[in-house]
């Protein structure tokens, strides 16, 4: 499939345009990142369960096969069936046959990246197939014929106004409701109707344990249990970068994961599936692969399969949450998104490793300790050398370079431009052609650069 | 055989065509870890915080006098009790060949196998319940569970499942909950509106 190019400052701009709403997502976002420090300060051990979580994760990633063939082997034995993927349309083939096999009409569907990923929705509504995602921020935008605009809070750009608008259309509430409380009741009744109708039900996964083949699940409405513990045919998809190796792995991730996603202790339903219900039932388990062997075999981004999309890096970019999450034009936003969605297609996404101050902030929330600010900087490097960067942004740093290279026409230049941010009236410096100074002011020039300076004092000796 | 087959065949050749050095498999050692000097009193106050109501009893019995005094207890037409010394429910899940059956349940009483200190946690065995749906389709939960059964953290916790038996098992940290809309939280997503915890000696 062919995407078209991202350019992450234009698709940005109706957001950051918007003042208020800017600044009320920031705001939205960093009291999450404030509960996330909170309670990773509330663990002396933090930083050493971050590194035993990136051991464990590089260790996975690099004897990825023996732990997918030892999965596979343990989840049949407990009697699961264990589907493998090469790329999202067999994922999205395997599903449909699954409910095809069931004679399904309805589905739930609780929060899951992978079947975004592989637009799992949309394919199975073109065979006929009707579609309910049951976690709340999810059923927000599908209703609204949207996609997520974060990992972990679906619906995190949109105000409850809004909320209210599209739930008096679809379904039925009081017109300019509002209160959250009454609109969360309203979609628990709409969406136990669609639990009680729904014939099979699919849940992504946090993860997988190769040792005893079982899968863990972790939410906090309970959607994904009730999705799947009512029907008997339940399908887990997960990209083989779930893996962990061993049961107490999950005594190091289950103490990350929460606490720097929402700054929780632990998600509400931390669910242990070891094999399906009873006799009857069905557990399918689909291993996704869809670009995932191919990054693992790149050393220079191979870090970012350790994630375990909790969505901190996103609480916390600077950029992100002035810009919304809508902007990067890719199923995972945020820094982590602008690693990973490069690696899928570099054309189309060379815009987002540049959606970034290099604070490093995402760098030091990450808990599994993905060097995400250094893979941006890697992925700038490596655009440059496949020749993607833009015309302005190329001729620009050519000229750069000539002028860093001639020390006389440097100090030329310097001189120029010292002396006419002093003579120029103030409208020709500030105005459209220079966005720099939208916002800014530009400094007092001084009366003589460093050099000059140096020239008249130390050159003595 | 069919495509899966195939698609299983190149992924694991091109993961094993690139071996990796691979750093060792880390030990986690739980003794390494916070614990708490009043385990109980640190699960109490974190039950709180993830809006969860803990309640210290003596005897079974006292679980009654309490659910009685709330008020959508005592409104309650159908309630499911897993532990019968405490409460006699007014039906029996266990006759239920469908899980739908159980859907207008108000109130499930079940029992949990330990608590955890650091986050309020609750495991409960599948084990131990006749349908899985019996946790999360109820209007209310109310668990009952033995205050000496406690560990610290997630690794003792995790020790101590040791190797899973039963085909589900799952750590309820209070009611279900969702901040969806504007970062309000809210209780009573999808499952339970409130979480009794009982503790026992």
């Amino acid at each position: 499939m062919k995407l078209p190019i991202v350019d992450h400052p234009t698709a940005a701009r109706p957001f950051v345009t918007n003042p208020k709403r800017s600044q009320w997502h920031d705001k939205a976002l960093w009291f999450v990142r404030s509960k996330r420090d909170k309670q990773a300060g509330g663990v002396s051990e933090w930083e050493h369960l971050r590194e035993l979580a990136s051991k464990i994760k590089t260790h996975t990633v690099a004897n990825l096969a023996d732990y997918l063939v030892q999965f596979e082997q343990a989840a049949t034995r407990l009697g699961a069936t264990v589907h493998w993927a090469a790329d999202a349309a067999e994922h999205n083939e395997i599903v449909l046959k699954i409910l095809k096999r069931h004679e399904t009409l309805r589905i739930v569907k609780s929060k899951s990246m992978l079947t975004e990923e592989c637009h799992l929705n949309h394919f199975l509504e073109n065979n006929g197939i009707e579609v309910v995602d049951t976690d709340l921020g999810e059923r927000i935008v599908q209703l609204r014929d949207e996609t997520p605009s974060h990992i972990v809070l679906p619906a995190i750009h949109i105000k409850k106004e809004e909320v209210g608008e599209t739930f008096h259309q679809h379904l039925g509430t009081d017109e300019g409701a509002s209160d959250p409380k009454y609109l969360t009741e309203a979609a628990r009744q709409h969406l136990r109707n669609k639990f009680l109708m729904g014939e099979v039900g699919i849940t992504g996964v946090n993860f997988g344990i190769a040792e005893t083949g079982g899968l863990v699940v972790c939410t906090n409405e309970g959607n994904a249990d009730l999705g799947v513990s009512l029907p008997k045919v339940h399908i887990a998809c997960m990209g083989i970068e779930k893996l962990i190796p061993r049961f107490q792995d999950l005594s190091v991730f289950t103490r990350l994961l929460a606490r720097s996603a929402t700054g929780q202790p632990i998600t509400t339903y931390t669910s242990h599936f070891h094999g399906p219900r009873d006799p009857d039932s069905e557990l399918h388990i689909i291993l996704v692969d869809n670009g995932r062997t191919r990054l693992r075999g790149n050393a220079e981004f191979r870090d970012s399969l350790n994630c375990i999309r909790c969505g901190a890096c996103m609480n916390t970019c600077p950029v992100y949450r002035r810009s919304g999450g809508h902007s990067y034009h890719a199923t995972v936003p945020g820094p982590i998104g602008s690693v990973l969605s490069p690696t899928r297609d570099a054309k189309s996404y060379k815009s987002l490793p540049y959606a970034c101050s290099l604070c490093g902030s995402c760098t030091d929330v990450c808990p599994v300790k993905i060097p995400l600010h250094h893979q941006l900087l890697a992925w700038r490097k490596e655009l440059v050398g496949r020749g993607l960067l833009p015309v302005s942004k190329r001729v620009s740093m050519r000229l750069a370079s000539m002028l860093f290279q001639r020390p006389r026409l440097f100090a030329i230049a310097g001189k120029c431009g010292r002396t006419a941010l002093r003579v120029l009236p103030h409208w020709m410096t500030h105005n459209r052609l220079n966005t720099w100074t939208i916002a800014r002011e530009l400094p007092n020039p001084p009366r003589e650069s460093f050099r000059e300076w140096y020239g008249r004092n130390r050159n003595e000796d | 055989m069919n495509a899966s087959t195939s698609s299983r065949r190149s992924m694991l050749d091109r993961i094993r065509t690139r071996p990796l050095d691979s750093n060792p498999l880390p030990k986690v050692d739980p003794s390494r870890m916070t614990t708490y000097a009043d385990p109980v009193q640190q699960f109490v106050e974190t039950l709180g915080t993830v809006g969860g109501q803990a309640h210290m009893i003596d005897r079974p019995e006292q679980i009654g006098e309490i659910l009685n005094a709330i008020e959508v207890f005592a409104k309650a037409r159908r309630i499911a009790s897993l532990v019968p010394e405490a409460i006699q429910g007014d039906l029996d899940p266990s006759c239920f060949d469908d899980p739908h059956g159980l859907a207008s349940l108000d109130w499930v009483v079940a029992r949990g196998e330990f608590i955890v200190a650091e986050n309020g946690a609750i495991w409960v065995d599948g084990g131990s319940l006749p349908h899985r749906v019996l946790l999360f389709i109820p209007q209310y939960l109310a668990l009952v569970v033995s205050r000496s059964q406690i560990v610290n953290h997630m690794h003792e916790a995790y020790e101590r499942i040791g190797v899973p038996t039963s085909s589900f098992g799952v750590f309820v940290s209070g009611p279900s909950k969702t901040a969806d809309i504007e970062q309000s939280l809210v209780l009573g997503a999808h499952g339970c509106r409130a979480l009794q915890v009982f503790m026992l000696p």
